[in-house]
């Protein structure tokens, strides 16, 4: 059974029907004894960091999910992949979950040319995978993605990275160490292959895949 | 690369697919749920739903049409069409639609854009801008109530407007253009584009898979929306897609 922890931030519909076609068993909760019983958790997200961090502390769940961390998967999506870091520069500068190592910042909205693009990053992107290996991209190939995101991360750990697409800078696309992993486009938005990493996710979690 | 978008519209009226689409091989052809599975398996990027519905039962039954399309599809999808209120948009997101598209509305209460993408960021806030060349002014004007009513706002600055309130994507339909398949309005699209930092959807004109290659490459258009082109099947979004792609245009 997979966890999504409501937190009060989430589009949290889109998430659980995509489970629902996948037919994997979930449940929606803000309940840690609850959560504690699923294999894995989704951390979904969209919204502002700062507001995001004040209803994870609010409820007590940072503690909560940086223990469940320890023992079993978890995944971010959108904001949610950002709140595993360890700060964003969203509305001044907010510590996240420090899950993994990196900073989130803003696309600058201009490129080294002085070019001008658009912000937000929207629309279907390139996957360029960096490790092939990894449990969520097993039997999957590179195709497009749906993102829709003003910041982005930026980080020295480049082990992070799973795979990126290219937004006149790198993007982190989906990053993970150990089990814990992050998307930073929406898998429930990205067709076939965005339902097959959130397969393999679910799949990790209960144990059909090992790390 | 960021791909261009191809964006086919479906209207809804009481909860059916309405204006006529010719695919012999749905056994229902008016509903929206089957229709939407059916452009997705097509290589749609996202999908528009426009409800013309006319009386309040019609608009309830938008709801759950939202609601089922939501629990199928796995692209974004926006709903447009009658959203009047914050409550309306906070019941069509909450049943499952990724955007909702602002029309008069937003002319009418800008704040409407400004709550909408406070409540619910701007990503999800699409206004759609009707616009029609004056030529005694030389320039667009903005209608609104399906294309009835003229008002006194410049397309370009209206465009600028809705993104300073927050607007996420302008959805720019030529009134000229509309139904004449003789290709999008690409002068409009290049002057809104330039005017705006968000993506902008062209509509309007679309007849053949050129048109969505002119659009994109002369007037930088993100995404292209269609209708009666992909329902009839005179074209269709693969058909595009491969066109696009031989050309050189970055699609998914």
């Amino acid at each position: 059974m997979i966890g999504i922890l409501d937190y009060g931030m989430g589009n949290l519909h889109s998430v659980c029907s995509a489970l629902k076609r996948l037919h994997v068993p979930y449940i929606v909760s803000s309940n840690h004894d609850e959560l504690r019983q699923s294999n894995g958790i989704i951390l979904p997200g969209v919204g502002a960091f700062r507001d995001a961090m004040v209803c994870l502390k609010r409820d007590g769940h940072i503690a909560f999910l940086r223990e469940y961390a320890e023992s079993k998967p978890m995944l971010g999506i959108c904001l949610g992949m950002q709140l595993l870091f360890d700060e964003s520069e969203e509305n001044g500068l907010t510590p996240g979950l420090s899950l993994l190592k990196g900073r989130v910042i803003r696309f600058t909205g201009s490129d080294v040319m002085r070019e001008t693009y658009k912000v937000p990053h929207m629309g279907w992107n390139h996957l360029d995978f960096k490790k092939p290996e990894s449990p969520l991209l097993q039997g999957l190939s590179e195709d497009y993605a749906y993102f829709v995101h003003s910041y982005y991360v930026m980080t020295s750990d480049e082990s992070l990275l799973i795979a990126t697409a290219g937004y006149h800078v790198e993007v982190p696309a989906i990053v993970g160490k150990g089990h814990v992993f992050g998307t930073q486009f929406h898998p429930e938005k990205s067709g076939p292959s965005g339902l097959a990493i959130l397969k393999n996710f679910c799949s990790l979690a209960q144990g059909g895949v090992r790390t | 690369m960021l791909a261009k978008r191809i964006i086919p519209c479906l209207d809804v009226k009481d909860g059916r697919v309405v204006k006529g689409i010719q695919f012999e091989a749905l056994q229902e052809a008016g509903d929206p749920v089957e229709l939407a599975k059916f452009y997705n398996r097509e290589g749609a990027d996202e999908l528009v739903f426009l409800d013309i519905s006319a009386s309040s039962e019609g608009r309830e039954t938008m709801v759950d049409v939202v609601r089922r399309v939501a629990e199928q599809l796995s692209i974004p999808f926006t709903v447009g069409g009658g959203i009047k209120t914050l409550d309306d948009i906070k019941r069509m997101l909450r049943a499952g639609a990724d955007k909702v598209s602002l029309n008069s509305s937003a002319v009418l209460n800008p704040r409407l854009i400004e709550e909408g993408a406070a409540y619910f960021g701007s990503q999800c806030i699409v206004v759609a801008i009707d616009a029609k060349y004056h030529p005694a002014t030389e320039s667009y004007h903005v209608y609104t109530h399906g294309g009835k009513q003229l008002t006194e706002l410049d397309a370009i600055e209206w465009a600028q407007k809705a993104v300073t309130c927050g607007a996420g994507e302008i959805l720019l339909t030529s009134m000229d253009k509309d139904g004449e398949k003789s290709g999008f309005h690409r002068e409009l699209t290049r002057a809104v584009n330039d005017a705006v930092s968000v993506p902008v959807i062209a509509s309007g004109g679309a007849g053949k898979a050129k048109d969505f290659y002119d659009v994109f490459t002369d007037a930088h258009a993100d995404a292209a929306l269609a209708a009666s082109i992909f329902h009839f099947k005179e074209t269709s979004i693969s058909h595009v897609k491969d066109y696009l792609k031989a050309k050189g245009v970055v699609v998914r």
